[in-house]
């Protein structure tokens, strides 16, 4: 019984939360693994091009609300995720078009590029927040748990509840399928195939006939989606501020990186190594231990190896150990 | 040579020209909305103009992408705070032995950890023997930290309830700002140069994070978000002047008011000081830059394989210039709080202190010191006054809708936030269309 509260306290609190997380974080490092991977450089304007997605879509959640349209149990906003991103594909697709493609026809290196991100990440942040204002943006609705805690113990009969909110749980989901689609697209559809020759041998796929700006515009309007839907299921489970996303940048690259910068796959292995570290370093383990050890070894503190506050660091000490042991990710990615 | 210089547009008469708008700026600041206006202006153009020269002795002299910025300039902000703030006796005696003998703990267990590194073959053994080490000097830092801590912390909270500084004066502070940034980038260019310049890149982005994150809840350490306010001055107190009778004489000669005048003495004195900095850092960088190790930087920025096949060990030099190039930014930053007479942890936004930075150094021109002063006076003005521009141009724009639109309040509230477009299309614009800036850089033959 013991080991069995201790366990639904472990999950509530550190495995739920953190799969949602890892989730997210996944859907933004593939995006940012993707744009390396064929276009060369590393998107600083990852973290406010989800911004701007999320931005879009609760605009259209809100007047969808208003008009009295809802998805009954699921959230708004899913009915208004496609103009979200029809709106993320559009800004991309003129930034590429505008920024992006005069510095690729002239082969420039790679740090031009994400200085002119940095750029462009000034521009959609200011955007943002001229639109929709710096604030705090809330756009959840519809039923708001799976079950809740006080229903867990009523079912279980345990002392410790289980809470699973509707967000997290569409975040799995919608994840899953996210990433079921895209791994269809890039092993099994021809364009997709075409992406990754690109990707591994731009010299060896011009050769052969691809239009490397067709392999481009795609790669952005899939990013477009990736980053919309991240940063909408992100503004879902937490809540919408345009600094937070722009601060979410730096688990996001660690993620791509400790996958591997341009593995797909790395990018979400990666997602769940940083997230799992972060909500697990910062989570007090008082009550889990409290349940595991005799009452005489009971902790008195929280056992909180760093406070939330720092939960920045924890991102950064992975990216730390995984630069200087494996610089090329834990699948082999492109490029040291 | 000239004519090349002149093709370049590198002219001595454009610089010239260039250069002098910013007097020219100061003066109509000063005649149209107030001096005092005015001369806060120039001393932050001044304090901009030396992180421009951080960042571009990173960008410019080697190719370095920074975008933690905000991380060194913080960091000589909490040096202003340990040097000259009076310390706190009750709160030495209540847990500072206990603070540094957590720190010395802390210190020790990564130096044992890098010596087993080292010391042992590489394996399984190894990394478990390191990872238990790292466990318990952990735990053991924790024991000795945690309650030395909460003791300085309950030693009267509402005032101080932190360990104070060493009561120098706050001039010393400045090279010791440039000391701890120079600290954090050793670490930072240790793990990340050598590698991708991206890897560069994220990992300065994480550092800054971490350092203001610090700032924000070590109380023992820097009172966290209660902020640390009224620093000593270098310079004399407006009330002191005010109440000197020679000082106010003088005024009454020049025909001013005494509390103006005395705001805008402190305020001279401060760009003095800074201006003296300012030249000094220039005369260096300059001379650095046309030295045989400038000429080595530049063939390493250029083409690094050539440089290494000459037998030059790139990855040291970047590591120098990285190191230098934030120590500046360390400065820059302790004479900013030194000016603020204040530390305010809450303040540091990366836009305002990494990316406007950057904005100077590309606009002004990427490996020119005095396009970087050029850059950072400029941008810094049109930082200052693109605010009420961006008011004025929204109010214009919405002036055909209704007073008591909502669209057209809400447009006015956030148009405040127009001025990160402006700035980000200005350094996209100079990027693609004059990607050496306004005084580009000299190429010697």
């Amino acid at each position: 019984m013991e080991l069995l509260n201790a366990f639904v306290a472990l999950a509530n609190f550190v495995l739920v939360p953190a799969t949602a997380y890892g989730a997210q974080l996944a859907l933004g490092a593939l995006g940012v693994t993707l744009i390396y991977g064929i276009l060369r450089f590393s998107n600083f304007a990852h973290g406010d091009t989800m911004a701007f997605g999320a931005m879009f879509t609760i605009l259209a959640t809100w007047a969808l609300q208003a008009a009295g349209v809802g998805l009954g149990p699921l959230p708004t906003a899913l009915l208004a995720l496609p103009v979200g991103i029809a709106a993320t594909a559009a800004l991309v697709l003129l930034t590429d078009r505008f920024v992006y493609r005069f510095y690729r026809a002239r082969r420039v290196v790679p740090v031009i590029m994400v200085v002119a991100s940095m750029g462009v990440m000034f521009v959609t942040n200011g955007l943002v927040r001229l639109i929709i204002g710096p604030g705090d943006q809330r756009f959840a609705d519809g039923e708001r748990f799976i079950i809740s805690a006080r229903e867990f113990k009523r079912l279980s009969g345990l002392d410790e509840g289980l809470a699973i909110r509707t967000t997290q749980g569409l975040t799995l989901v919608t994840a899953v399928v996210v990433v079921a689609l895209l791994f269809w697209f890039l092993n099994r559809t021809r364009t997709g195939k075409s992406m990754r020759a690109f990707s591994d041998n731009e010299d060896l796929a011009l050769l052969s006939g691809i239009n490397p700006e067709r392999v481009v515009a795609i790669t952005w309007v899939i990013v477009a989606a990736l980053a919309t839907i991240a940063g909408v299921l992100y503004g879902l489970d937490k809540s919408f501020k345009p600094f937070t996303y722009f601060q979410l940048l730096l688990p996001i690259f660690a993620a791509a990186i400790v996958g591997g910068l341009g593995s797909p796959l790395g990018a979400i292995a990666g997602g769940f190594v940083i997230a799992f570290s972060e909500v697990a370093v910062t989570y007090a383990f008082k009550k889990v231990l409290g349940y595991l050890l005799p009452q005489t070894l009971a902790p008195d503190g929280l056992v909180q190896l760093l406070s939330t506050d720092y939960k920045f660091a924890v991102s950064f000490v992975i990216l730390v150990i995984v630069l200087l042991v494996r610089p090329t990710g834990l699948f082999r990615g492109k490029a040291v | 040579m000239t004519a090349h210089h002149a093709a370049a547009g590198n002219s001595p008469a454009r610089n010239l020209l260039l250069f002098s708008s910013i007097p020219l700026l100061i003066l109509l600041v000063g005649f149209l909305q107030s001096w005092n206006v005015a001369l806060a202006i120039l001393n932050m153009g001044l304090i901009s103009a030396i992180m421009a020269i951080g960042v571009n002795i990173q960008w410019g002299y080697a190719g370095l992408f920074n975008i933690g910025v905000m991380g060194f300039v913080a960091l000589g902000g909490l040096a202003a705070v340990v040097v000259s703030m009076p310390p706190v006796d009750e709160a030495w005696a209540a847990g500072g032995l206990g603070v540094l003998a957590a720190l010395a703990l802390g210190a020790a267990t990564i130096a044992a950890a890098v010596a087993l590194f080292r010391r042992m073959a590489p394996g399984r053994r190894r990394t478990l023997a390191i990872g238990v080490l790292l466990l318990a000097g952990f735990a053991l830092f924790r024991a000795v930290f945690d309650p030395a801590v909460e003791a300085i912390e309950r030693v009267d909270p509402a005032a101080t309830g932190y360990l104070g500084g060493l009561g120098l004066p706050i001039l010393l502070a400045w090279p010791v700002g440039g000391l701890l940034a120079a600290g954090a980038a050793w670490i930072v260019g240790k793990t990340a140069l050598g590698l991708r310049s991206d890897y560069l890149a994220i990992a300065t982005l994480g550092i800054s994070e971490i350092i203001i994150a610090m700032l924000k809840n070590e109380d023992w350490l820097s009172r966290g978000v209660k902020n640390v306010i009224g620093l000593p001055r270098p310079v004399p107190y407006e009330v002191d002047l005010q109440a000197s009778a020679g000082f106010v004489d003088f005024a009454s000669g020049l025909g001013l008011d005494p509390a103006e005048a005395s705001s805008l003495a402190v305020k001279l004195a401060y760009a003095a000081l800074f201006l003296i900095v300012l030249l000094a850092l220039l005369w260096l960088a300059e001379k650095a830059l046309n030295s045989p190790w400038g000429r080595m930087m530049r063939a390493i920025r250029d083409n690094e394989t050539a440089a290494e096949a000459m037998g030059k060990n790139v990855t040291l030099r970047h590591l120098q210039v990285f190191i230098i190039g934030s120590a500046v930014c360390g400065l820059a930053g302790a004479m900013m709080t030194t000016l603020d007479g204040q530390l305010t942890p809450g303040s540091y936004q990366p836009l305002r202190f990494t990316f406007l930075v950057w904005v100077m150094v590309i606009v002004g021109g990427s490996g020119n010191n005095w396009g970087s002063v050029l850059g950072g006076f400029l941008i810094w003005f049109a930082w200052v006054e693109a605010e009420p521009a961006g008011r004025w141009l929204m109010d214009v724009l919405t002036s055909g809708m209704s007073d008591d639109s909502a669209l057209r309040a809400h447009l006015l509230e956030n148009a405040a936030h127009m001025r990160m477009i402006a700035m980000g299309m200005l350094l996209l614009l100079v990027l693609r269309f004059s990607p050496r800036g306004l005084i580009p850089e000299v190429v010697r033959r």
